[in-house]
């Protein structure tokens, strides 16, 4: 295992922002945790970071508690943060080779900026950068230690379509590599994209938990939709092939079409506003 | 990497980004000269006001270099989230420290070997007489000024009033400490402010190196006021440190 969460909780005096959250990340999967803002999503990943204390619970990354703060754990992970600074004034090779510097086997560091598709900007200062490049400088830092764990706070937030289909190569690359990623998004398809298993965090409990496609593949979880009567009618059925044959069947019998028939499985994105907006509803 | 080389490390990047931030390099480098030889202008060079004007803007360079430059440096690193960036690498923070902290120190000295030396040229003032005693409040005014610096930016919110902060502090301390003129004639209240704060100290152990040649001896109080000082900012800036 590469991090094991067992009853972890944070609190913030009256405010309870994890309230008992318990998962493990296998080593070599990729891990992504969702939730809304406020979820305590973020908490519990800066507790796994070292960068929060936990108020109770059990925590193990890459087998030490990162309370500790251990130099060797932090030589074995990299951290892509939601934001973090850069020296402006430096460059892109210069920030990379500094990082760099302080792991017992750094990466390359052109071999390093060419991973994240920075190649010509090696003498850009960081503050010159658009805010994108600067994502990719982030990850770029966060990779130049070689890490076997890497965790990804948004890492794409900003990016345009092509420079996020990009990323995401690149973390499947890593993923290739048999880097374990534990991945923090808001963007439903990136998770859905890119996890081997999701965690969907509210209100700082996990309420579901699994590998994205399994998420989706609950019980009536097939739709199946039509026109009529220039009308859009939308069916639930644990069963498509029943309900696709009655259907079919009353419509042939009538003489008529079934306009834009669709068969569909309700994705990711579906699920989880299902499950994250039932205290809106209530 | 060892903590010494990575210490070494941050110690050549700061310098070499120190050097690409115009404004840090002018108010470090340029604003000491220029109070200097308006100040020498505008009174006039007498010896008495020059023997005063040296080791005072010598103590201004000080407070600058170091209190100034690292309130700034601290608020502006912690709000970029690069205080956080470290924090998550395996650099040992004592090294970041070090590095930035001895990248201060070179500029402070840097800066107290030019006076010494502009005054020497231009305005004739002598040589230091004891450099024991300049080296030891050189070193002490850097520890003492740096670590107020570093406590005072945990005080300051956010980059956009760290010079409001700092000003406050550095104006009126410039103003009372004997920087620029004789503390003799001042209000009473104004000279036990100045007493009780450590510029004054530095500055009178820098007049008694460059100008009177007293020893250490005849500075006691100044070098325990300072220490005390000293070791109230370490105290305060490892106590309260934030990194974010």
């Amino acid at each position: 295992m590469a991090i094991q969460v067992d009853g972890l909780r944070k609190s913030y005096g009256q405010l309870e922002a994890v309230r008992g959250v318990s998962f493990v990340v296998r080593r070599g999967e990729v891990f992504g945790l969702l939730g809304p803002n406020g979820a305590g999503k973020t908490t519990t990943v800066e507790i796994l970071e070292g960068y929060r204390e936990r108020s109770a619970g059990d925590v193990s990354v890459l087998g030490f508690d990162p309370a500790s703060r251990d130099r060797e754990l932090r030589s074995r992970v990299g951290i892509v943060l939601q934001s973090s600074g850069f020296y402006p004034r430096a460059t892109v090779r210069e920030a990379v080779e500094h990082f760099g510097a302080a792991y017992p086997r750094p990466r390359d560091a052109e071999e390093t900026i060419a991973l994240v598709g920075l190649q010509g900007k090696e003498d850009t200062r960081a503050g010159q950068l658009s805010g994108g490049q600067q994502r990719r400088l982030d990850l770029a830092l966060a990779l130049v230690g070689d890490p076997e764990l890497i965790f990804l706070d948004e890492p794409t937030t900003g990016f345009d379509p092509a420079a996020r289909r990009a990323a995401w190569e690149v973390i499947r690359s890593l993923r290739g590599l048999g880097k374990t990623i534990l991945l923090t998004t808001h963007y439903l398809d990136e998770a859905q994209e890119l996890s081997d298993r999701v965690a969907i965090v509210k209100d700082g409990l996990i309420v579901a938990e699994g590998p994205p496609s399994e998420l989706s593949r609950r019980p009536r979880s097939y739709r199946v939709s039509y026109q009529e009567n220039g009308h859009r009618v939308e069916l639930e059925t644990e069963d498509p092939t029943e309900l696709l044959h009655r259907l079919t069947g009353e419509a042939l019998a009538r003489g008529a079409r079934l306009e834009g028939l669709s068969v569909s499985r309700p994705t990711l994105e579906e699920v989880y506003l299902e499950l994250t907006a039932e205290e809106a509803a209530s | 990497m060892n903590t010494a080389v990575l210490a070494w490390r941050q110690f050549r990047f700061e310098r070499k980004l120190f050097w690409r931030n115009p404004s840090a390099a002018f108010f470090n480098f340029t604003l000491p000269f220029l109070f200097l030889i308006l100040i020498a202008s505008v009174f006039g060079a007498d010896r008495k006001e020059l023997d005063i004007l040296i080791p005072g803007i010598a103590g201004l360079s000080v407070l600058g270099t170091t209190f100034t430059a690292l309130a700034y440096t601290f608020v502006f690193n912690r709000e970029q989230g690069i205080l956080k960036r470290i924090r998550g690498t395996p650099q040992p923070p004592i090294s970041y420290f070090g590095g930035v902290i001895a990248s201060a120190v070179a500029n402070a000295i840097v800066q107290v070997a030019l006076i010494v030396v502009i005054g020497h040229v231009l305005y004739n003032v002598s040589w230091p007489k004891d450099y024991f005693e300049l080296v030891v409040f050189v070193v002490l005014g850097v520890v003492a000024f740096g670590s107020l610096g570093i406590a005072f930016a945990q005080a300051i919110p956010n980059f956009d009033a760290a010079a409001a902060y700092v000003n406050a502090v550095f104006l009126p301390v410039i103003f009372i400490s004997g920087t620029f003129y004789s503390t003799d004639s001042m209000p009473e209240l104004l000279k036990a402010i100045a007493v009780a704060l450590p510029l004054k100290h530095v500055i009178d152990g820098l007049h008694g190196a460059i100008v009177t040649g007293q020893g250490l001896s005849d500075n006691l109080t100044a070098l325990a006021v300072v220490a005390g000082w000293a070791v109230a900012g370490l105290f305060v800036a490892v106590r309260y440190f934030r990194w974010e």
